[in-house]
């Protein structure tokens, strides 16, 4: 290939990547027949389950660990979005254009991902480790309290006093994200269906983590440790595992996923709030549990599979019924496949 | 033992008195205002709240020889970023019980009113709310069957408002879409008294006039994204969408999803959207001259006579700068206490019943807002509606809507 126009097709797309326009002249909305509507509604039911599908990654890898829902992952995304526009402010992203906004993407992406998965690592360090081999009860009820910990935390950290978060004297108050992704459509302006570079952005970040986190788990020795510990931490403990090490690398690994899936929701969505994690892990736990509880590709399909079920609900049935949907759904799964959709065949233990 | 039981009783029942004694009751009139001041509304409720000081401030605390202290109670809870049905009970049931409260200046949220009326009602407390609008709050035959029944157990009328009722804002929204040339709507409510009810009345309107009702549809608040429902919208075409909520239910994530879905040309929104932390919230380009909304009152640069005096004295005690303007609600606000102290001096009595009957006696009354009088319904006369646009990241008054 040419590297002169090589190099030019890249500055275009790099361009288009990070204009911050949204589309600003009101072009007459184009008629859309049934055929667009439901291919429109499938990429958003797509985009937002792929959203959901990484969140839901971090609870199912905690859950097939040590058995335990961590009510927390929820809302340690919202302290990863929260992040995420404290550096947009302070470090003036909205200003910065062409590859600039590139770079900007990524730190973002990389900032959230190690905050959010030191946070995790600490919070098992702190409220979860010490409640080993106690019973689960004790456990969840932890879980909960350090989610109330985490929600607090970030309505106080909506009250800070930088423009980006409205002045601080509007703590609880919904945050506007800037667009720092095109959302121009890639289908020109006149198609009926809109693909933009947000949805494609949502695809090209997850399906990377899910299938480097796929060889991780298969592949690596790590990997194999913690399938181990999850299958018998008292054999793995005796075959020479360090058994907290393992359990504190998966927090540290479902929190890193869950940064990068706050940093992705807070680009798709242009909105943080500090009650978003509620939603969201509501969200996710369901997709977990419909995928089959402590499988990872069951995570990924309970997450695709919650994201189609709300877009078509809302598109053809209303808003209104949409919750009363998916959690039919989830229930009509769980009666006739009680370990969710791809979850292993539960053998009990005599 | 009995001797000695019989003592210490004897010794309690001499000292009560002289304990007694020490208490005298000062000459204190108490007012409380229960407004959301937790979550996104607290821009709007902060004005507001300076508004009513400012009111107290002008009587420098006192009529006649009584004093008047102001206690700023919240409704909201942190929990749910918004008004809180418990907690405005519990703060009815805590003014209610107070004997030396004399008036309620409350509530932001009409579905708020709800839950207090009745209590207040028992309890012969006055309330004055300063941004209720729902209809049947006040009007017979304008919201369910039964209301306003149920919000007056004892049969009297104990609440007021200062604030046109959304049977007239609803019906002038309508009027103003057809103005700017609207054919079809599509409507949304977030499902709460306020914002179903003024939907209600928009649609009714709408349909009365010959705009073609699309769909109508109630919204989930607590959503992350309306895309789906954008793209059902952009699908159907309307020349506009209504949407019958407030800030707090999403109306700024509805406003940016239609927008970036290309999905109508406008969006026009009710009062309860009448505040900065919108237009923040949707992201000041998304609304940028698609945005319309209508306000049951002129906004603060337009008030004249003892309205312009309110917004000079306002602008002067809290120090804005010369192009900022108090919030819309300020001024209601400052009207619900300020109809209050001047009908205090007339009261007969000096207690809440007293008080009530001389408020609910307000004619003529020459305030900030005009000269108004409450009807038989406790409604105010008052009739000004605005409809106004967002450009460059501000509200810019549009027109005067009226019937």
């Amino acid at each position: 290939m040419n590297p002169a126009t090589h190099g030019s097709i890249c500055e275009t797309l790099v361009a288009m990547i990070v204009s911050q326009a949204v589309v600003s002249e009101s072009v007459a909305p184009v008629a859309m027949g049934w055929g667009d509507v439901l291919s429109q509604q499938l990429i958003t039911g797509v985009s937002n389950g792929m959203i959901i599908a990484l969140i839901a990654i971090g609870y199912t890898m905690v859950y097939g660990i040590i058995e335990l829902i961590n009510f927390a992952h929820g809302d340690l995304c919202t302290l990863g979005s929260f992040l995420a526009l404290t550096l947009v402010g302070a470090l003036g992203m909205e200003a910065w254009a062409g590859l600039g906004g590139t770079a900007a993407v990524i730190t973002l992406l990389i900032s959230a991902a190690v905050f959010c998965g030191a946070l995790n690592w600490t919070i098992d360090r702190v409220a979860y480790r010490p409640l080993r081999g106690k019973p689960k009860l004790a456990l969840l009820v932890s879980a909960i309290g350090c989610s109330f910990i985490l929600v607090n935390i970030a309505l106080f950290w909506g009250g800070l006093p930088m423009e980006v978060f409205g002045g601080g004297n509007q703590a609880a108050a919904p945050k506007d994200f800037p667009s720092l992704i095109s959302n121009e459509n890639l289908l020109g302006a006149k198609s009926a269906i809109t693909v933009t570079w947000r949805d494609l952005f949502v695809v090209i970040v997850t399906v990377p983590l899910m299938i480097g986190l796929t060889w991780l788990v298969k592949s690596t020795r790590l990997g194999k440790a913690m399938r181990a510990v999850a299958q018998n931490p008292t054999a793995a403990a005796l075959m020479g595992i360090d058994v907290n090490r393992v359990i504190g690398s998966t927090f540290l690994i479902g929190g890193a996923l869950g940064g990068f899936a706050s940093v992705i929701y807070a680009l798709y969505n242009n909105t943080i709030s500090f009650q978003m994690g509620y939603r969201t892990g509501m969200d996710a736990f369901t997709a977990a549990v419909l995928g089959g509880i402590g499988s990872l590709p069951g995570a990924v399909v309970g997450g695709i599979v919650i994201g189609l079920v709300r877009a078509l609900s809302d598109g053809y049935i209303e808003a209104r019924w949409t919750n009363s949907v998916v959690f039919g759904i989830l229930i009509l799964t769980l009666v006739f496949r009680p370990s969710g959709i791809l979850g292993a065949k539960l053998r009990e233990k005599v | 033992m009995l001797k000695n039981i019989a003592a210490v009783c004897l010794l309690a029942f001499a000292v009560t008195p002289a304990l007694a004694q020490g208490e005298k009751p000062e000459k204190v009139l108490k007012i409380i205002s229960s407004l959301p001041r937790t979550g996104s509304a607290n821009a709007q409720t902060t004005t507001m709240v300076n508004g009513i000081q400012l009111a107290i401030d002008e009587v420098n605390g006192k009529v006649g020889d009584y004093t008047i202290v102001y206690e700023d109670m919240d409704d909201a809870s942190p929990q749910r970023g918004n008004w809180d049905p418990a907690v405005e009970a519990q703060n009815a049931n805590k003014a209610a019980r107070d004997e030396s409260v004399i008036a309620y200046i409350g509530t932001f949220n009409s579905g708020a009113s709800k839950i207090s009326m009745p209590v207040l009602n028992k309890a012969g407390l006055l309330m004055i709310s300063p941004a209720a609008t729902y209809p049947g709050l006040t009007k017979p035959g304008k919201g369910e069957a039964n209301e306003p029944k149920i919000y007056r157990p004892t049969g009297k009328i104990n609440f007021f408002r200062v604030v046109p009722a959304d049977d007239l804002q609803g019906f002038v929204a309508a009027e103003w879409a057809k103005d700017m040339g609207v054919k079809k709507v599509y409507i949304l409510d977030d499902r709460e008294l306020y914002g179903k009810g003024i939907a209600n009345v928009f649609e009714n309107h709408a349909k009365e006039i010959g705009i073609e009702v699309l769909g109508r549809e109630g919204i989930d608040p607590k959503a992350s994204n309306f895309k789906s429902l954008a793209t059902k919208i952009k699908a159907a075409a309307p020349d506009m969408v209504y949407f019958g909520g407030t800030t707090q239910n999403s109306a700024g994530q509805i406003a940016k999803d239609l927008h970036t879905a290309n999905a109508t040309p406008k969006f026009m929104v009710p009062d309860g959207c009448f505040e900065k932390a919108f237009i923040e919230a949707a992201g000041a380009d998304n609304v940028n001259g698609s945005a319309y909304i209508t306000f049951g009152g002129l906004p603060a640069e337009k008030l004249t006579g003892r309205g312009a005096e309110f917004r000079a004295a306002y602008k002067k005690k809290y120090n804005l700068k010369e192009n900022e303007e108090p919030e819309g609600y300020a001024v209601y606000g400052y009207e619900a206490c300020k109809v209050l102290l001047d009908a205090i001096p007339k009261a007969k009595t000096k207690d809440r019943a007293g008080i009530l009957q001389a408020v609910s006696e307000t004619k003529n009354y020459n305030g900030a807002l005009g000269i108004w009088s409450f009807d038989e319904n406790g409604d105010t006369t008052n009739t000004t509606m605005s409809g106004n646009t967002v450009k460059n990241g501000e509200f810019e008054f549009v027109k005067v809507l009226g019937k």
